[in-house]
C-alpha cells in the first residue's frame, strides 16, 4: 500500500486513492515513425528492478496525472512531480545517485 | 448491514437542497479570474486545498486550474455567464454543475464523534492539525469519490455524485450508528 | 485433575460467576476468564482432536499460540468455527463445540489413523494418492475434501455488522506489555501522535504473572499508574482487544479491534479493522515460550510451564495437582515456584543441564523442590491425560529410568521472540547463539518510502528476557523511532539474574526412532521429528518445502510454537547450522482475522455503489425489471402483469417503431471540451474529422486507443465555436474523461483545452417513434422542432412544457428520435409529463433490450458487444468514419501496423439462420478441419443475437473472415450443444436500409 505525494495537491495520497499509468517520459511516435520506433514506444518498457519512472493519477482527489521515481524493489520514493516534465528531473537523479553511486539513467 | 432500519443514529446525516455550484476552470493565477470570482463571492482566491465562505457564497480550491464557486442555485446560470463575459479574453471552462452532485450535512454531539464518523469511510488524515475546519479534502467515501470539509467542529458537508447519493447516504448512517463509537478523535 | 484453587487469580471476580455449555454440557467460570481457564476449572483438558491422528488434545498454551483448543463458537448467524479458547473472553450464555471428531470428543472414530500412524507418514498425502489417475477425481479427492479442515464452514448470513477504522499516526505501538507501555509514555511525551494496541483484554503483559517489582511497586501497580499518565496524554491512544494484524509498505498496518466478542449482546459492530498509517512503528510483541520434544508430549496435562504458570496467577486455575516442570531454562523454574506457592504438589523439576546455577535454581531449592539435572523425560505416560513421566539422563537413549506420577507437566524449551510483525514487510532475522532463537536484525529492516526502517523492536520481542532490558530497549526504540532523544527515568527493577538455556531440541539425545515418532513438534498438524527426519532423508533442504511436505507449521498456528523446533530439527538432520537452514516466511495477519472485518461495511445496501439516474425511483415504481450496467442499474424492460421478459421486449419494440417509445438514456457519458484548441484535440480523439463540425450540428465518432483498437463511440455536439459536447457510451464516461486528461496532462500540455465530466448533471430521455414529434409540439416547444428547422443530427435549445432542455436529432434505432437532455434535478418531473402527455400515443418507457435489439435492426455496433479491444474501426466497416485527410489521431500509426491492414481480419456482417431461429450468443462459425488440440478450426464468431420483433425472426452479427465478401454463402455455426446450425450471411442492416424512418 504505497503512499505517494500529489505534488499538485500536497496531499499525501493512499495508493487506493491513486491510478497506476505506466512507465513516464515515453516518447510518441505517430504516423510516419518506423516500425522500429513505433514498436518500441507501444510496446517496450523498462520493467525495472530498481528505480522506475513512472505515472500516477491522482483519481480520488484533484484529478491529475503526476510523475514518480520509485524504487520497485524496496518501494523507496525518491520523488514526485508535475507531469510536465519532459526530462528525468536532474534533482531527482541527483538524489537517487546521493544514494546509490553506481546508479544511471537507462 | 443489510437492513439499515434497525440502527440508530448517534451522527446526524441529511442530504440538503439543491446548492449552486460553478466549475471554474482556468489559470487561477491570473488577476481577471481573481477578480471576476470575487466579483461573484466576494471572496479572494482560496490558497490550495482551503475552502472560504461568506454568507450564501463560497469557494473551494479544487486543483491548480480548477475552482467550484458555490452559490444560490437560482443564480447559477447568471454567474456562469457573467463569468463567461468577464474571461472572455482568457482560455477558461465556467460550467453549472449543481444538478451533478448531492451536498449531505454531517453533525455530531462532539468534534471527536465527527471525526471518527469520516474516518470510518475515508482513508483520509482526520486529525485536527492535518485537516481544519476550512479546508477541503477530495478523496473516497468507501467506493466512492466525495470531497468533505468541516464547516465547523461538530459539522461536516460531503458533497458526492448524484446516482451515489443513496449509497453514500447508507454509507454514513452505518458509519454513523450508535455502538460504532470509535472515541479516537 | 485441574482445578480452581480459592485463592489467587488477578483477572477474575470470583463474586460473579458465568454460565456457558461446552459440546451441550452446561459449566461454570468467574467474570474475567477465558474460555480456557475456565474450561480448566472445571477439569476439561480434553477439548479437541489433532488434524491428522485423532489424537486427543488439551490446552497447551494460554494465548494466540495455541495450537489445539479451537473450538466452533455460537450457534446459526453467529457460528464461528476455529476460535482458540486461550483468547475467547468467556460471557454469559457463550455455546462452544469441540472440532475435528466423531461421533464424539471422548469416542473419535477418526482415532484408528493414529494406529496407522506408521503408515501415514509425512508427505502420504503425495506418495499415496497418485495411482490409478482416475481414483484421483471420484475417489481420492471426494474422501480427502470430507476429512479436510479442521472446523466447519458456517452456513447462515452472518448477523453481526463489522466496519473499517483510518487511523494516521506519528508511532503505532504494536503490544502492550511493560515494554509497549514505557515505548508509548517516552514518545508520548516527544508529543507524538501513538497509537499502542495490545490483542488482549489487559495491559502490562507477562510482568505481573513474573511477579517483578518496578519503581519499589508490584508490576500491577506500575501499570495502573503507567496507564493513568498514559491517560492523560491527549497525543496518545490505548486499545485493548486490538491485535496487531500485519504491517506493510510504506508505514501501513492493520489492527483487528475485537470490540463485543466479549460481550455480544452488545449493539455495536463485532469487529474493527484499523487501517493505519504510521510513520514509524514499534512492536514490542513479546516472546512465545517453546515446547520440549519428549515422547508424549501431546499427551492432556502436558503444556507450556508459563501456560501453567499464567492459569495460576491469573485465573487461579491449577492445570493439575501434582505437576512436573521440564526445561531447559531457567523461567522454567518461575513455573515451579510459583505452583509450589500455590499449594500444589511439585514433584520435580527436571532440568536436562547437568550444573545450572542461578537465582530461580536456588529459590527453587529453598522451597524444597526436588531439582533433577542432567536428566530428562524419556516420555510422558497417559492416554486422554497425563499420569505421569519417565525419566532418563539426557544423555541417554531413554531406555531405562523411573516413572514420576503427576497429572500435569509444564515445559518450556526457552523463548521465542515475536517476530511476525518485523517480517511481514522485509525485516530480516539474525540467529542469537545465547539464547537459541531468531530475533530482529536492526541492520535490515522493512523500509519505508524514505528508504530507512520504519520498524523498531522492543522488549522480548527483541529477544531480551529481563524487565530491565525490555525497558532499555523500549526507550532506545523510541529514540530510533522518532530521531529524537529520550530522557525519561526508568524504574528500578527487582528481578532475579537468569542463567544460560541449553538449546535442547529433543530429549534424551540419543532417542530411538519409536521415542521420535511420538515427539510433537507441530500439535495442530501432527507432524513429529520423525517426520522433518524423514522429509530430510527424502532429499527436503529448504525449510519452504519442508514445511509444505510435512505440513509443519500450517493451519491456523502457523508455526507459533513449532517453527523453531522444527528448524532445529531439519537443521540437525541435515547437519546444517539453524540460520543457514532459515526460517519460512511469516506472512500477515499475525492470527486468523474475521471476513466479516476484512470486508467492512461493505455488505447489504452499501456493498457497493449502486448508480441511479434521476428517474430510477419511477421505474422501480412500475415494475422495472433492471439489469446492472458497470454500476448503474438500467431497466432492462418494464414487464406487465403475465408478461415475461421475452413479451416484454417485443411489446416494447412494437409500440416504439409503430408509434411511441421512451428510453431513460441518463446513463449516456458527457464530457465538455472546451478552447480554442478544442477542435484540435478533438481531432487527435477521434478517427474522423471533427474540428470541421459547425455549431448547432451532431457527428457520430469513434475513438481508438494508441494501438488502434476501438474504445468507444458516440455523437458529439458542437456548442459553439470553442466548445464541444461528447457523448460516450454508459460505460465510457469515467475512463473517457481520464483518457482525454490524460493526453491533455501528459502529452499535449501546450493544447488550450478544459475537459469536464457533466454526465451527472443531466438527465437525458430518448423521445423515439414516428409521434416523437407530435409528442413535443403537444407540450409546447418554444423552439421550432420540425425537420427543416431541426433536421436529422442538429441540436438546439429550447423550453419544451416549461423544461429548460436541449434537444439532439439523434437515433440508436432507426426511428425519428429526439435525445432531451434536461438538468437532472428536474429529469422525473420531465419523464413524468411526457409520460403523461404521450398516453393518447400508447407512449412505452423501453429499457435496454429493446435498445439494443432496435440498434441491431439497423445494424448499429455497440461497444462490447461488436468490440473486445481488439477489433479496429476498418473491422466494422467503419472506414467512412476514419479520416484520410488527417495527419494524425490516436491509434491512427497502429492502424498502419502490417496485420492491422490485413486483408485478412474477421469483419463484420450480419447473419440470418436458415431456419429463421436466434443463433446462440458467442457460436463460433466453423472452417474445415481441425486445429491440433483436435477442436474445430473457425473462421469467425457471433458479437449480437437478438430475436426482432419488428422482422418477426431471428437476426445476428458476426466477424467472419472476408465476411464482407462472402454475402449470401451458408456457414455452420456451434450450437452450444455439440451440433451445428446453418445460416446465411448477409447485410448487418435488417431493418429501413434508406433510413427513411429516422429523416422526417
Amino acid at each position: 500500500m504505497l503512499l505517494l505525494t500529489c505534488p499538485y495537491c500536497g496531499v499525501s495520497a493512499d495508493e487506493t486513492e491513486l491510478s497506476p499509468g505506466g512507465e513516464a517520459h515515453l516518447k510518441r511516435f505517430g504516423p510516419g515513425s518506423s516500425d522500429e520506433d513505433f514498436e518500441g514506444y507501444l510496446f517496450m518498457r523498462h520493467n525495472q528492478k530498481g528505480v522506475h519512472f513512472e505515472r500516477w493519477r491522482h483519481t480520488y482527489g484533484c484529478g491529475k496525472w503526476f510523475l514518480a521515481a520509485r524504487c520497485t524493489a524496496t518501494l523507496e520514493v525518491f520523488g514526485t512531480y508535475s507531469a510536465q516534465t519532459p526530462e528525468h528531473p536532474k534533482e531527482i537523479i541527483a538524489k537517487i545517485q546521493a544514494k546509490r553511486s553506481d546508479w544511471s539513467l537507462t | 448491514m443489510s437492513d439499515l432500519s434497525t440502527l440508530t443514529p448517534y451522527v446526524s446525516v441529511s442530504e440538503l437542497p439543491l446548492q449552486g455550484m460553478i466549475t471554474l476552470r482556468a489559470d487561477l493565477s491570473q488577476k481577471t479570474v481573481a477578480t471576476a470570482v470575487k466579483a461573484i463571492t466576494g471572496l479572494a482566491m482560496p490558497a490550495p486545498r482551503a475552502i472560504l465562505e461568506k454568507g450564501a457564497y463560497g469557494i473551494a480550491w479544487m486543483s491548480h486550474d480548477e475552482v467550484m464557486i458555490l452559490c444560490p442555485y437560482a443564480e447559477c446560470a447568471a454567474h456562469v455567464a457573467t463569468l463567461d463575459k468577464k474571461l472572455a479574453k482568457l482560455h477558461h471552462l465556467a460550467l453549472d454543475m449543481s444538478d451533478a452532485r448531492a451536498v449531505f450535512e454531517i453533525t455530531a454531539p462532539t468534534a471527536g464523534a465527527l471525526r471518527d464518523c469520516l474516518a470510518k469511510l475515508m482513508p483520509t488524515d482526520f486529525h485536527p492539525d492535518s485537516l481544519g475546519v476550512g479546508e477541503l479534502r477530495r478523496s473516497r467515501v468507501a467506493q466512492a469519490a466525495a470531497a468533505v470539509w468541516l464547516t465547523d467542529p461538530k459539522t461536516a458537508q460531503l458533497f458526492a455524485f448524484r446516482s451515489v447519493k443513496q449509497y453514500v447516504h447508507d454509507l454514513l448512517r452505518v458509519s454513523g450508528a450508535k455502538g460504532g463509537e470509535v472515541g479516537y478523535f | 485433575m485441574s482445578h480452581r484453587l480459592p485463592q489467587g487469580g488477578r483477572l477474575i471476580d470470583k463474586a460473579r460467576t458465568v454460565a456457558f455449555e461446552f459440546n451441550g454440557q452446561k459449566m461454570r467460570g468467574l467474570a474475567g476468564d477465558t474460555l480456557a481457564s475456565a474450561l480448566l476449572a472445571e477439569d476439561q483438558m480434553l477439548v479437541g482432536r489433532s488434524f491428522k491422528y485423532h489424537r486427543p488434545r488439551g490446552i497447551v498454551a494460554s494465548g494466540a499460540e495455541e495450537p489445539n483448543a479451537l473450538v466452533g463458537l455460537g450457534r446459526d448467524a453467529r457460528f464461528e468455527p476455529n476460535q482458540r479458547v486461550t483468547t475467547t473472553e468467556l460471557f454469559e450464555g457463550l455455546e462452544a463445540q469441540s472440532q475435528n471428531h466423531w461421533p464424539s470428543l471422548e469416542n473419535d472414530i477418526g482415532v484408528v489413523n493414529n494406529y496407522l500412524a506408521r503408515f501415514l507418514p509425512a508427505g502420504f498425502y503425495y506418495k499415496t494418492f497418485i495411482h490409478p489417475r482416475p481414483f484421483w477425481k471420484h475417489v481420492f479427492e471426494p474422501i480427502i475434501r470430507q476429512s479436510a479442515g479442521l472446523g466447519k464452514a458456517p452456513k447462515d448470513r452472518d448477523a453481526d455488522r463489522y466496519e473499517h477504522f483510518y487511523a494516521n499516526v506519528d508511532l503505532l505501538i504494536i503490544g502492550g506489555g511493560i515494554a509497549g507501555l514505557q515505548a508509548a509514555l517516552d514518545a508520548g511525551k516527544q508529543g507524538k501522535r501513538v497509537l499502542l494496541v495490545e490483542q488482549t483484554a489487559h495491559w502490562g503483559g507477562r510482568a505481573p504473572v513474573d511477579g517483578i517489582e518496578l519503581g519499589g511497586k508490584s508490576a500491577d501497580e506500575w501499570i495502573t499508574a503507567t496507564l493513568a499518565a498514559l491517560g492523560k496524554m491527549k497525543n496518545v491512544t490505548l486499545r485493548t482487544r486490538t491485535m496487531g494484524a500485519g504491517v506493510y509498505d510504506h508505514g501501513y498496518a492493520l489492527a483487528y479491534e475485537r470490540v463485543t466478542d466479549h460481550a455480544p449482546s452488545v449493539d455495536a459492530p463485532r469487529h474493527r479493522l484499523w487501517r493505519i498509517r504510521a510513520a514509524r512503528i514499534i512492536t514490542a510483541t513479546g516472546a512465545i515460550e517453546r515446547p520440549l520434544s519428549f515422547a508424549g508430549n501431546d499427551i492432556p496435562g502436558v503444556m507450556l510451564a508459563s501456560a501453567l504458570r499464567d492459569y495460576l496467577v491469573n485465573y487461579g486455575v491449577a492445570a493439575g495437582k501434582r505437576i512436573v516442570i521440564a526445561t531447559n531454562n531457567d523461567d522454567g523454574y518461575r513455573s515451579a515456584l510459583v505452583a509450589k506457592e500455590a499449594g500444589l504438589e511439585v514433584a520435580a523439576v527436571i532440568d536436562p543441564r547437568p550444573d545450572a546455577t542461578g537465582d530461580l535454581i536456588e529459590a527453587a531449592r529453598s522451597a524444597g523442590i526436588a531439582i533433577k539435572q542432567g536428566i530428562a523425560i524419556a516420555e510422558a505416560q497417559g492416554g486422554k491425560r497425563v499420569t505421569g513421566v519417565k525419566i532418563c539422563a539426557q544423555d541417554s537413549d531413554g531406555s531405562t529410568g523411573e516413572v514420576i506420577a503427576c497429572d500435569a507437566v509444564g515445559m518450556s524449551g526457552g523463548w521465542s521472540p515475536v517476530v511476525h510483525l518485523w517480517s511481514h514487510c522485509g525485516g530480516k532475522l539474525i540467529w542469537d547463539e545465547a539464547q537459541a532463537c531468531f530475533r530482529p536484525d536492526p541492520a535490515r529492516p522493512p523500509l519505508s518510502h524514505d528508504g530507512e526502517g520504519f520498524v523498531f523492536v522492543a522488549g522480548a520481542a527483541d529477544g531480551h528476557s529481563t524487565a530491565a532490558a525490555s525497558l532499555k530497549s523500549a526507550q532506545a526504540a523510541v529514540a530510533a523511532a522518532t530521531g529524537q532523544a529520550v530522557k525519561s527515568r526508568l524504574p528500578k527493577v527487582v528481578e532475579p539474574e537468569l542463567g544460560a538455556l541449553a538449546p535442547i531440541w529433543i530429549m534424551p539425545a540419543r532417542a530411538p526412532i519409536q521415542k521420535r515418532a511420538k515427539m510433537w513438534l507441530d500439535f495442530q498438524n501432527d507432524v513429529k521429528v520423525s517426520d522433518v527426519q524423514l522429509a530430510a532423508r527424502e532429499g527436503y533442504e529448504s525449510v519452504e518445502h519442508t514445511k509444505r511436505y510435512t505440513t509443519l507449521g500450517m493451519a491456523t498456528d502457523q508455526g507459533k510454537l513449532s517453527n523453531i523446533n522444527g528448524l532445529a530439527v531439519l537443521a540437525d538432520a541435515l547437519q546444517a547450522q539453524i540460520p543457514a537452514v532459515g526460517t519460512t516466511t511469516f506472512r500477515p495477519p499475525y492470527t486468523p482475522i474475521s471476513m466479516g472485518a476484512i470486508a467492512g461495511e461493505a455488505r447489504g445496501a452499501v456493498f457497493q455503489p449502486l448508480r441511479r439516474t434521476p428517474i430510477f425511483d419511477w421505474h422501480v415504481e412500475h415494475g422495472a425489471d433492471f439489469e446492472p450496467v458497470g454500476q448503474w442499474r438500467r431497466p432492462y424492460c418494464y414487464p406487465r402483469a403475465g408478461e415475461d421478459r421475452h413479451a416484454a421486449v417485443t411489446r416494447e419494440i412494437n409500440a416504439t417503431r409503430g408509434s411511441l417509445g421512451l428510453l431513460d438514456a441518463s446513463t449516456l457519458g458527457k464530457i465538455i471540451v472546451k478552447g480554442p484548441d478544442a477542435g484540435r484535440f478533438m481531432d487527435m480523439l477521434y478517427t474522423n474529422m471533427m474540428s470541421t463540425l459547425k455549431p448547432g450540428r451532431c457527428r457520430y465518432g469513434l475513438m481508438c486507443n494508441e494501438n488502434g483498437f476501438l474504445m468507444d463511440d458516440g455523437v458529439v455536439a458542437r456548442l459553439d465555436e470553442e466548445t464541444f459536447l461528447v457523448h460516450t457510451t454508459t460505460g465510457g464516461a469515467d475512463h473517457i474523461h481520464a483518457h482525454m486528461e490524460d493526453w491533455l496532462q501528459c502529452e499535449w500540455w501546450d493544447f488550450k483545452v478544459y475537459t469536464a465530466n457533466v454526465t451527472e448533471r443531466w438527465a437525458q430521455v430518448a423521445v423515439v417513434g414516428p409521434n416523437a414529434r407530435k409528442l413535443l409540439e403537444k407540450l409546447g416547444s418554444d423552439t421550432d422542432l420540425s425537420a427543416e428547422a431541426l433536421p436529422f443530427m442538429a441540436w438546439t435549445d429550447a423550453k419544451i412544457g416549461g423544461f429548460e432542455a436541449r434537444v439532439f436529432r439523434i437515433s440508436f434505432s432507426g426511428e425519428l428520435s429526439f435525445e432531451i437532455a434536461v438538468p437532472a434535478s428536474q429529469g422525473l418531473d420531465f419523464w413524468k409529463s411526457l409520460i403523461e402527455a404521450g398516453a393518447e400515443w400508447n407512449i412505452t418507457p423501453y429499457g435496454t433490450e429493446g435498445l439494443h435489439v432496435m440498434r441491431a435492426e439497423k445494424g448499429f455496433i455497440m461497444i462490447g458487444d461488436e468490440t473486445d479491444g481488439t477489433v479496429i474501426p476498418q473491422d466494422l466497416g467503419l472506414d467512412w468514419a476514419i479520416s484520410k485527410k488527417k495527419e494524425d489521431y490516436l491509434g491512427k500509426r497502429a492502424q498502419a501496423r502490417s496485420f492491422m491492414d490485413n486483408p485478412d481480419r474477421w469483419k463484420l456482417v450480419g447473419l440470418e439462420a436458415l431456419d429463421g431461429g436466434v443463433l446462440p450468443d458467442g457460436a463460433y462459425v466453423i472452417r474445415a478441419g481441425k486445429n491440433a488440440n483436435g477442436q474445430n478450426n473457425v473462421q469467425g464468431r457471433v458479437t449480437s443475437t437478438y430475436y426482432s420483433p419488428t422482422l418477426k425472426r431471428g437476426i445476428a452479427m458476426a466477424l467472419i473472415h472476408n465476411g464482407p465478401d462472402r454475402m449470401g454463402e451458408v456457414v455452420n455455426l456451434t450450437d452450444g450443444k455439440g451440433g451445428q446450425i446453418k445460416a446465411r450471411i448477409c447485410s448487418t442492416i435488417f431493418f429501413d436500409p434508406e433510413g427513411e424512418k429516422q429523416n422526417v
